[in-house]
């Protein structure tokens, strides 16, 4: 419970604030976002405030249950950082890397998804370089089929890897943009999906 | 202090905007019916202008200080996104951002001598020693050069607007820093509102067809005199000038308008793009609408600082 209050404060005081009124965040398409789960919310991925700026897009009442999917590696290694990422974020811990199956690696955000959660997701599964997309993995794909139920939201940003990229702590004011791409499902062919979200996410 | 009494000449003119704007919203309504249309948005993000601003400058001269520096704080983040900026210079253009405050700071506490170079000249040097001690030299020119001109448009241009609020008014105790600011207010953007009128009406020669072809002299010339008699309207109400004055001060403002408008466009015109931004809706972004006033405020005020005050 203080979980989720603390969440709320982190997100109404900070957050929202941060985005609103230092960044400036255009939502193109903001109607199109989820209004209950389950749902996966798909986007590129250049800075630590992509997930943020994805869950504070969303209706507050969504906040309790939406969960950013992010790499053990990175933010399982104790200490404060794992504490605020685990409890006031509530991150879905997700052991990227090593080549092992779908189903060992996402197990756990397959079955937030079951549960009715909104779940925040980087196919790129790591930071890359501000304004180009890497290489999807195909792990979106697998989640897709598992659950076709699931309707995905791709969402286009842009201009954060230049407010806070990768290796820096100091956030500078940019505008930013971001657009909500009308929803995907799966249909049957992994490479048609993929297809789609790429050129969804301006790849 | 500003000091508002619901009849002291400034503000029966702010009364007089949003009767104004009133009357524009129901022309407007009546000759683009189709909602969402640009001309409606247009007159939308007007009411957002008309509305903050009147709020602000009403309140408090602190609330009115603290909207020039946001109106600031918005272009030269517009102009940052805009612009191709260097990873390197993050730190830097972090300092340039926290200027804003120093300067509004300069200006709550009246200190005319640092208000007056803190841009111009001790940022204009330290920036470029903060980039030289980061150590990038690719592009380093172009880097400090655009920050600068940044600087100098959205930051120490824009803030000439906020001193108007500031000017010692002994000498004329029935003028008030809100009547200056609300006069250069008006008259820059009903300048920039007529020239676009007179244009759609009768414009036919173009004037700088490479920077901004919807320019025309009828449009310009219009405007100007537009704008010239609006001063003379205007300037017995909310200034100290006379007859003479009115008239310079009308065709400052119309001729500096122009050529500040003029100057973004070409900004944006060496960017490829059309619009500054989405802030206001059909105005597009916050620089499509101060472009004008980088130019008119800083040459008002030392019209009005050099003769009267």
């Amino acid at each position: 419970m203080w979980r989720i209050a603390l969440r709320l404060l982190f997100f109404l005081l900070i957050v929202k604030p941060f985005f609103l009124l230092m960044v400036g965040v255009n939502v193109r398409n903001r109607e199109r976002l989820p209004h209950q789960g389950p749902a996966l919310i798909v986007a590129n991925h250049n800075s630590h405030l992509d997930a943020l700026v994805l869950v504070a897009m969303l209706p507050l009442p969504l906040l309790s249950r939406t969960r950013p999917a992010a790499s053990a590696e990175y933010f399982l290694k104790g200490g404060w950082r794992a504490w605020f990422a685990t409890k006031v974020i509530g991150i879905i811990p997700v052991a990227t890397g090593g080549g092992r199956p779908h189903a060992e690696v996402l197990g756990e955000v397959r079955d937030v998804l079951q549960v009715g959660d909104i779940v925040i997701f980087f196919p790129e599964g790591t930071r890359g370089e501000p304004e180009s997309l890497g290489k999807l993995k195909t792990g979106i794909a697998w989640l897709a089929q598992q659950l076709p139920a699931v309707p995905v939201y791709p969402v286009r940003l842009q201009g954060l890897g230049k407010v806070l990229p990768k290796g820096d702590w100091l956030p500078v004011p940019f505008f930013c943009d971001a657009w909500v791409a009308e929803p995907l499902r799966w249909e049957g062919d992994r490479q048609r999906f993929m297809a789609a979200l790429t050129a969804s996410l301006g790849g | 202090m500003i000091s508002v009494t619901l009849t002291s000449p400034a503000a029966v003119v702010l009364g007089g905007v949003w009767v104004l704007l009133l009357v524009a919203t129901v022309v407007v309504w009546r000759i683009a019916p189709a909602p969402g249309s640009e001309l409606r948005q247009r007159i939308r993000g007007w009411w957002m202008i008309v509305a903050l601003s009147s709020l602000a400058l009403v309140l408090s001269r602190t609330t009115a200080l603290v909207f020039f520096g946001a109106i600031s704080f918005l272009a030269l983040k517009e102009y940052l996104t805009l612009i191709p900026t260097r990873k390197s210079d993050r730190r830097v253009l972090f300092w340039a951002y926290l200027s804003i405050p120093m300067q509004y700071y300069w200006i709550g506490i009246e200190w005319y001598g640092m208000f007056i170079i803190f841009i111009p000249v001790y940022l204009f040097l330290l920036l470029p020693v903060a980039m030289v001690l980061i150590g990038d030299t690719q592009g380093f020119l172009r880097a400090a050069g655009t920050l600068h001109w940044g600087l100098m448009s959205m930051v120490f241009s824009l803030s000439h607007l906020a001193f108007l609020l500031v000017l010692p008014q002994g000498q004329y105790p029935q003028i008030s820093g809100l009547g200056l600011v609300l006069f250069l207010l008006l008259l820059t953007e009903l300048n920039d509102v007529a020239q676009f009128c007179w244009g759609k009406l009768f414009g036919k020669h173009r004037i700088s067809p490479t920077v901004s072809p919807n320019k025309t002299v009828e449009g310009a010339v219009g405007g100007m005199l537009t704008t010239l008699a609006l001063s003379v309207l205007l300037a017995p109400w909310l200034t100290p000038f006379g007859m003479r004055d009115a008239l310079f001060a009308g065709a400052l403002i119309g001729v500096a308008g122009f050529f500040g408008d003029l100057s973004l466009s070409a900004l944006k015109r060496d960017l490829g793009i059309k619009d500054s931004g989405n802030l206001l809706p059909g105005h597009g972004g916050i620089l499509d609408r101060v472009d004008s006033l980088t130019y008119t405020a800083p040459l008002f005020f030392h019209f009005t600082r050099y003769l009267y005050f």
